[in-house]
């Protein structure tokens, strides 16, 4: 084999190499590269059984309760369709609130509450300053008569609707 | 523009004057907007409503993004330059690109975890964006490893090219990986599809700050490509006058 | 004007230490770059130029 032809070789061999990884990250990808499953998701009985998994959605306004011993507290993550029970001990992110978008790593209990282990907050994409927020907040009670509006403008998407 | 005066610009010999002139516009430039992008971002930009001060991470974790995803399109642009057409310039401005790109890589893996630590809970989350501009990061490191081991430029151009050009489906995987699949990172504040999600005083912030990286990244490559020029071309004349005149 | 001082600009309403850890990284490279840029080319530039005067003597010779 001429030194020109196994160059060729060489290069294409890469290439197709290349090409078959590219493949294979873009199909697990597709797969499992959802950082989160939603309550509908659960629910659907998408999510792995008896291991340990995400789940992603809104606090529920006015489910966030604290126990006595102040680090463990009790919260419902909901997508608006479905909705699950969380525990959690620990400490809660900063920007952690009803109302807005959570991820909780942990395991489903037989008897539908979820027990986690990692809680973090997600935000949307929205900034702006608080004044701003404050009035878009109180024309959107006022337009829609809803005080439990939980986005802050409606382009605002839930963070249930990823997928 | 014709084809033939295309060609005569992409000849190093005329590259090379010619880049050394833009190369102060650029870092002018630069200096103009970063200070107007600080101070925006630092003095006359308000507080945010979720993330109080820690959001004016953004004015920087934005910019250096979108410069490590955009260097990576250049970069394969000449990189598929160079196996079209086999021009000398073009292996040499994908090489000039590539540790700018990795760098601007590196401060929006940086800055984003410093930023998802306190608002997120987390440095580090295996999600979709994230571990694609990881991703992107190693891509540009493979890219200046493989070029760095072959030592005939011309074949080290041509594997990099290769590489760069596999690797540009990473690229609009990292940019709608928040639209595709469920992730921690929030979706686009700015996109070419709809309104932005910010006050408009912070958006301009970042995009001064953002601008101020393009004109960084324009001036550094422009800088390494010269240097590049002078050692892949230092059997020419030209390049060997000019040394001449220098060390008179 | 946001700021009451100046260790008010520095403590960032708490964040101080991820924003300066982010602006600082940041400008320290953006600094680092540039620097090593200009190093390589005068490392390049002087061997060169010694390597042009080496020949020239050869022919001379």
């Amino acid at each position: 084999m001429k030194a020109r032809h196994k160059r060729m070789a060489l290069i294409l061999g890469g290439l197709a190499a290349l090409g078959l990884i590219a493949a294979f990250v873009l199909n697990a990808l597709n797969d499992n590269l959802a950082f989160f499953y939603s309550p509908s998701d659960v629910q659907a009985g998408k999510a792995p059984q008896n291991k340990v998994f995400r789940i992603g959605g809104l606090v529920q306004n006015g489910s966030l309760s604290r126990q006595a011993d102040g680090v463990t507290v009790s919260f419902v993550v909901t997508d608006t369709a479905h909705h699950i029970d969380v525990h959690y001990k620990g400490i809660l992110p900063d920007l952690f609130q009803e109302g807005k978008g959570v991820v909780a790593q942990g395991k489903l209990g037989a008897d539908g509450i979820f027990t986690a282990s990692e809680v973090l907050a997600k935000h949307d994409e929205n900034y702006m300053p608080p004044e701003a927020a404050k009035a878009l907040e109180q024309a959107h009670q006022a337009g829609s008569g809803n005080p439990d509006a939980k986005t802050v403008t409606p382009a605002s998407p839930s963070p249930a609707t990823g997928k | 523009m014709s084809m033939i005066n295309w060609f005569k610009f992409s000849a190093p010999s005329t590259f090379y004057p010619l880049a050394g002139r833009l190369i102060p516009v650029f870092w002018a430039l630069f200096a103009i907007l970063a200070l107007a992008g600080l101070w925006v971002g630092f003095f006359v930009a308000p507080t945010d409503f979720q993330q109080g001060e820690g959001y004016r991470i953004i004015f920087i974790h934005v910019g250096a993004s979108w410069m490590s995803m955009f260097t990576y399109l250049v970069m394969a642009f000449w990189a598929g330059m160079g196996l079209a057409f086999n021009t000398r310039l073009s292996g040499m401005m994908a090489s000039a690109l590539a540790p700018t790109g990795a760098l601007f890589a590196f401060i929006s893996l940086w800055t984003g975890a410093l930023w998802g630590k306190p608002m997120w809970g987390a440095w580090w989350v295996w999600d979709a964006r994230l571990t694609s501009e990881l991703i992107l990061l190693f891509l540009y490191i493979g890219f200046i490893a493989l070029t760095h081991a072959i030592d005939d430029t011309r074949r080290a151009d041509k594997a990099g090219a290769i590489l760069a050009l596999v690797g540009v489906v990473n690229v609009p995987i990292i940019y709608f990986s928040v639209k595709w699949w469920n992730t921690l990172h929030q979706g686009a504040s700015v996109s070419l599809t709809k309104a932005p999600a910010m006050a408009s005083i912070m958006l301009w912030g970042m995009l001064l700050c953002a601008l101020a990286m393009w004109m960084y990244s324009l001036a550094v490559a422009l800088m390494r490509v010269r240097v590049i020029i002078l050692e892949r071309e230092r059997h020419t004349d030209w390049v060997k006058e000019l040394l001449a005149k220098r060390s008179q | 004007m946001y700021w009451n001082s100046f260790s008010d600009f520095l403590a960032m309403g708490g964040y101080g230490f991820y924003v300066w850890g982010s602006f600082g990284v940041t400008a320290l490279v953006m600094v680092l770059e540039p620097l090593l840029i200009t190093r390589r080319r005068r490392a390049t530039e002087s061997r060169l130029t010694r390597q042009i005067r080496a020949e020239a003597r050869q022919e001379h010779a």
